[in-house]
């Protein structure tokens, strides 16, 4: 049930079709950062602004919405996004990840796969790959416009120097179709190669930076490496403790202050439903049946 | 291509699919173009009171171009391009043809096609496709085109790559 006084979806149209335009050219030109008049939302920048005026002007009534924030679909930011739409818009909801028509994010690409006709919307802090190597941008734009993309290579070259791999671990920067050079979002590298070819519309919004960029589906994403260092995802040791995946994205939680930790999958849909399928993972072994 | 279920009347020479994308797109801040067949006054009116878009005289002025005879439109290179870094100032031509299925067919491929497809649009222009496949060297600059015809809309971004 939409919300009195509300606008569908809570923005205006001619906002909307200011945003529509935005992600109209940024998936016609893919991974390149198009401008748009970013609104003030009810909610501070930082908290996904981006994300939400993106998903805000292309819900539909029929659309089925799920959030997420690093992978959890009921932290405070999912659970406040999703609240906020399906009171200004009244759409379903769900935790489902196949069962979503759109997937608003921060942080995190479900574990399961996405498919053709899904869109996934990024919540965007810093859309800009080499800000923190070049502050000013006017310079930055230049460097994209003649592909001057050295000094991230010079970056990554650099934690290879110090640390002997390369230590960035999340916001990895990636090659969009051979040409743009991205920022994933704080997404963990891990989560990566999901966007390479993906079947499903990305679409990616920094609120505060005023920016909206897109990798149309079925689309070419490189993460940046070299040829005697090739891109690597992190790998665990340990499964999660409650499902037994060793496959997913794993959160290591300290469980009291005597060095106790355990790993547990980061996707909450994910590992709930592993859970109901009948997998189990060592805590829940260790704490025999009946119990957790 | 997409069907979509709308509900319009337009003034002639409009389809309903070049109406709502029309309708969905065009503001007060984007200047419209319309091709000598598209250009009448109830047309212009009807824009006018619905999208309150400011009509171009020129086409290189132009953030949107509606043409309703694309067959006689000008050389694409006539509409805006971007720039090297501002790609994204640059035009979107809505080009309203007879079919989408019967015309001589070109190979699409790129972002957004999973091998290629082919795309039959019926009445473009003599060189077309020439023109537009020169423009696929300026990339990030280019034009991006809508196909609209009855209620279908089909698109051809900049990033697609067009044999014949």
């Amino acid at each position: 049930m939409v919300e009195d006084g509300y606008n569908f979806a809570y923005l205006d149209e001619q906002t909307k079709r200011m945003i529509r335009r935005a992600i109209l050219k940024a998936v016609a030109i893919p991974g390149y950062q198009v401008p748009f008049g970013s609104r003030e939302m009810p909610l501070p920048f930082g908290w996904g602004t981006g994300g939400i005026q993106v998903t805000a002007s292309i819900i539909g009534p029929d659309d089925t919405l799920k959030v997420i924030d690093q992978g959890a679909d009921d932290t405070v930011n999912a659970v406040s996004i999703r609240k906020f739409f399906a009171r200004t818009a009244g759409v379903e909801t769900t935790e489902r990840t196949e069962a979503a028509t759109i997937v608003q994010t921060r942080h995190r690409i479900p574990e399961t796969p996405l498919g053709a006709g899904q869109i996934l919307v990024y919540q965007v802090p810093i859309p800009e790959p080499l800000r923190w190597l070049e502050p000013r941008e006017t310079e930055t734009r230049k460097m994209h416009a003649l592909q001057e993309y050295g000094p991230m290579h010079v970056r990554l070259y650099e934690d290879i120097a110090h640390f002997g791999h390369i230590a960035t671990s999340y916001d990895y920067p990636v090659r969009v179709n051979g040409r743009y050079l991205m920022r994933p979002s704080p997404i963990p590298k891990f989560d990566n190669p999901k966007m390479d070819r993906s079947p499903a519309l990305q679409l990616f919004g920094a609120g505060r930076e005023k920016r909206i960029y897109a990798i149309p589906p079925h689309t070419e994403v490189r993460s940046l490496d070299f040829d005697d260092h090739p891109f690597e995802v992190q790998k665990w040791a340990d499964v999660c403790a409650f499902c037994g995946s060793g496959d997913s994205f794993l959160d290591e939680i300290v469980t009291d202050d005597r060095g106790g930790r355990m790993f547990v999958c980061s996707d909450t849909d994910y590992c709930s439903r592993r859970r109901e399928a009948g997998c189990t993972g060592p805590a829940m072994q260790a704490a025999g049946p009946g119990e957790a | 291509m997409h069907d979509i279920a709308v509900e319009l009347a337009p003034p002639a020479p409009l389809d309903p699919a070049t109406a709502a994308a029309c309708l969905t797109l065009l503001d007060f801040e984007t200047p419209v173009w319309l091709d000598t067949a598209a250009d009448s006054d109830e047309v212009r009116a009807w824009l006018r009171f619905h999208c309150g878009c400011p009509l171009a005289a020129d086409a290189g002025a132009a953030r949107f171009a509606v043409l309703a005879a694309p067959a006689a439109m000008p050389a694409l290179a006539c509409f805006q391009l971007g720039s090297e870094a501002y790609p994204d100032e640059s035009a979107t031509l809505i080009a309203q043809v007879a079919s989408l299925e019967t015309g001589e067919a070109v190979a699409l491929s790129g972002p957004g096609i999973e091998e290629r497809r082919d795309f039959r649009p019926a009445g473009v222009a003599e060189g077309f496709w020439k023109q537009r496949r020169e423009l696929e060297a300026l990339f990030p600059q280019g034009v991006d085109l809508v196909f609209a015809s009855g209620a279908s809309l089909a698109a051809v971004p900049r990033s697609t790559q067009v044999r014949f």
